[in-house]
């Protein structure tokens, strides 16, 4: 037996008891902390801690052309960078697979659920719109940084307000009142599986070995709005069921803190 | 009409406020925060470890390696695009022969010591920031040193000369126009290790401006040797 | 002309920090003399003796010893050995003489005694000034680890996790009913019943912290029985040492400690 099966079964005996390598239970996240404001430079930000991880996201808007074929709507990109500052395993360059992943799954996640009214975002239809990119950085990589992102992501948004707007011209410097057009609050939780067991918020050592994850992104109102599955081993109905209720609660969990 | 008054209502000789934290960052060797207004710089050091590719080794000694950069979300105005520009390139080049000469890394043959600077906003003066954040990481994570490195931008606006310009001063505009100074040094020798300046200057107020850096740099020394201290307060008796 | 101490014995210093004013004073391990002052080369503790100044380290990565004892994972496997991580810039050779006394001929596969990933307990019998690192599996407790867990410590704590004739670790493995061994490098093998290697985890972790402060051995006795519920009676002597004791209190200095002090160029 290779050793990462060996590490994999050990997680999995003390999973067995219900019981993590920190002493958690199995359905159990660390201490979740949510900071806003934390970057002035940007249109909205915030800082999110997952026990040691720890991941800030950033807003800025600008001012574009729209797309031809959504003349009258303004767009969300989202980026994520994994520094290097944050772990021993980034190396400093273009965005990893795991980076891009990381930025997918959590734009997914906002797009497909509405979160942002993108018809508000219009200032001259087929002419001027508000582009708004959310940039995702890692400042310590210890496990389940998908869920630290959209959830930094998401608060980000909730702090964001427009900059001044005259004469086509943003001044940066003055910001107003405005929030964004936010209409629904979606957040990504990972359930994680080992063996038969399932559990949410890996370590990074818990994650190193795990056979398969499910992304679920959900909304307040009690739907999915995306939806990622990772890892090598195959899930089952019954385990995708039994995920997705664990997805809604911390969630809904999540979405509290806010 | 001369500059009288700061734009922020500063002493000339004073500085934003400053705060310092190490060990910020868990998974590093060393780290810490170094805040000054709204610049805020995290330095994460790791290593040392294999230098790749090979032939850049040095069989005496370990590698110092830096490298500078700003959230795409940090800059005065629009989105920055992430990714190494020619900005960042320089900055973290002159980083490392801020830092170098205070490290000695001759027991590390064949290493590298990276250096991981980012930072999340930025109001002017952020070379500086970024080089009194990785200087504490670097002692954090226990290398050997002749000193910290302490660092402030010091300049001239209008004919005034002053330390820590924010960026409305660096913008400012003058009859006489700005001189900004980064300025790097050993706070306990006071030999300089950064030496950046642009606008036009006389040779005395060059002068001027590097006895004031002098000055400054003490000042930032006490708060980054108190962050050090801080984090280690549990291990004296 | 002056002479005078600057600081308090036992106080943490930063790098460049003036300890000591005067010629009659002298500067030891991890200080400096710059003209008439003695400085600190690093962060660390002052430690004053007479008028010899130096500084226990508080923190810096491991740096390889003839004779210590260390934990290391196996990256490469060659004809004639094994490449082992040592979780320090340098890696490990692990010849076929020095991993096992079975005869193995030549061109064998020797991924059948070690493979890739496996983590091995090995000791260090040769550092070049270079850093090669000649290891050996010849001896007591050395051998590939099977399950368990490694976890990371500030490898300048470890003779603290240790103790004194092995003390600490002896008392931890005792009540957890625990395997373990600490590595030199920071590295310690823990491996028992989740619930008990999770106590003993975060006995080594509370050690690690309070590593400074005396009364450590009552304090981590009592944690371990609230802990555990149950009382520690008297430790039996260890049935293997598979680390290097180390020379207290010190923090594991060798050979480096009586290198004449240098002036910086």
């Amino acid at each position: 037996m290779s050793m990462k099966d060996e590490q994999k079964q050990h997680v999995q005996k003390a999973l067995q008891e219900n019981l993590r390598y920190d002493g958690r239970k199995k359905d159990q996240f660390r201490a979740v902390t949510i900071e806003y404001n934390i970057s002035k430079s940007a249109e909205g930000s915030a800082r999110v801690k997952i026990g040691d991880t720890e991941v800030i996201a950033g807003v800025k808007m600008s001012v574009e052309t729209p797309y031809p074929d959504t003349p009258d709507e303004g767009s969300l990109m989202v980026n994520a960078e994994l520094l290097p500052l944050s772990s021993p395993r980034f190396e400093p360059g273009p965005p990893s697979a795991e980076g891009i992943e990381v930025a997918r799954v959590v734009d997914r996640g906002i797009r497909e659920a509405g979160a942002i009214d993108v018809k508000k975002l219009c200032i001259a239809r087929a002419e001027k719109v508000w582009i708004v990119t959310i940039d995702i950085c890692t400042i310590n990589d210890a496990g389940n940084l998908i869920d630290a992102s959209s959830l930094a992501a998401i608060a980000a948004l909730k702090q964001a307000t427009f900059p001044k707007y005259e004469n086509n011209e943003i001044d940066y410097q003055t910001r107003t009142d405005t929030k964004l057009p936010m209409r629904k609050w979606p957040l990504a939780i990972t359930v994680f599986k080992i063996g038969n067991q399932l559990f949410v918020d890996p370590l990074r050592e818990e994650e190193d070995v795990m056979e398969a994850r499910l992304t679920v992104s959900t909304t307040e109102d009690g739907k999915i709005c995306a939806l990622q599955k990772g890892g090598s081993t195959p899930l089952t109905p019954d385990e995708i069921d039994q995920m997705i209720v664990l997805a809604q609660k911390f969630g809904d969990e999540q979405r509290s803190k806010l | 009409m001369t500059y009288k008054t700061r734009v922020d209502g500063r002493a000339f000789d004073e500085t934003r406020p400053i705060t310092a934290k190490v060990g910020v960052i868990k998974n590093a060797e060393g780290s810490a925060m170094f805040k000054i207004g709204q610049t805020t710089a995290y330095a994460a050091v790791y290593g040392p470890r294999e230098l790749h590719p090979k032939f850049l080794q040095n069989p005496n000694t370990g590698l110092l390696r830096c490298n500078y950069n700003m959230m795409p979300f940090s800059g005065h105005g629009e989105r920055v695009r992430p990714g190494q520009n020619r900005r960042a390139k320089e900055i973290s080049m002159v980083t490392e022969n801020a830092l170098a000469p205070a490290l000695d890394l001759k027991d590390y043959p064949n290493t590298v010591v990276d250096v991981f600077i980012e930072l999340p906003q930025t109001d002017a003066g952020t070379r500086c920031a970024g080089i009194c954040a990785a200087s504490l990481a670097l002692a954090d994570a226990g290398f050997e040193m002749k000193d910290l490195v302490s660092s402030v931008a010091v300049g001239r606006v209008d004919e005034r000369i002053l330390a820590d310009l924010n960026y409305d001063e660096e913008a400012y505009q003058c009859e006489k126009g700005v001189a900004d100074i980064p300025v790097a040094m050993f706070p306990n020798t006071g030999e300089i290790t950064l030496l950046q300046m642009d606008g036009d200057l006389s040779r005395q107020e060059l002068q001027e401006a590097l006895k004031l850096a002098k000055k400054v740099c003490q000042k930032i020394y006490e708060v980054q040797k108190q962050a050090l201290k801080e984090k280690f307060l549990g291990e004296s008796e | 002309m002056t002479e005078e101490l600057l600081v308090q014995n036992k106080t943490v210093v930063v790098p460049g920090e003036p300890l000591a004013e005067g010629m009659g004073f002298l500067p030891s391990k991890g200080t400096y003399r710059d003209h008439e002052m003695i400085r600190a080369k690093r962060l660390g503790l002052v430690e004053i003796d007479g008028k010899v100044i130096k500084l226990v380290p508080l923190s810096g990565c491991y740096m390889p010893k003839t004779g210590d004892v260390i934990i290391t994972q196996v990256f490469d496997v060659s004809f004639s050995g094994w490449r082992l991580d040592t979780a320090t810039a340098y890696p490990a050779m692990l010849g076929v003489k020095d991993a096992t006394s079975d005869f193995i001929s030549r061109g064998a596969d020797l991924t059948e005694y070690y493979n890739l990933g496996d983590n091995l307990v090995v000791k260090i019998i040769n550092v070049t000034s270079q850093k090669l690192i000649d290891v050996t599996m010849k001896g007591p407790g050395l051998r590939k680890l099977q399950g368990g867990r490694i976890i990371k410590v500030n490898p300048n704590k470890v003779p603290r996790i240790i103790g004194k004739q092995g003390s600490m670790v002896s008392m931890i493995k005792f009540a957890t009913n625990c395997k373990i061994i600490v590595g030199q490098n920071g590295l310690i093998w823990i491996d028992g019943t989740p619930n008990e290697e999770l106590v003993a985890v975060n006995t080594i972790r509370m050690i690690e912290h309070l590593a400074h402060i005396s009364g450590l051995t009552e304090r981590v006795k009592t944690y371990l029985e609230t802990q555990l519920g149950k009382k520690i009676e008297e430790v039996p002597p260890m049935e293997e040492q598979a680390y290097t004791p180390a020379p207290h209190p010190n923090y594991g200095e060798g050979e480096r400690e009586h290198r004449r002090p240098q002036r910086y160029r």
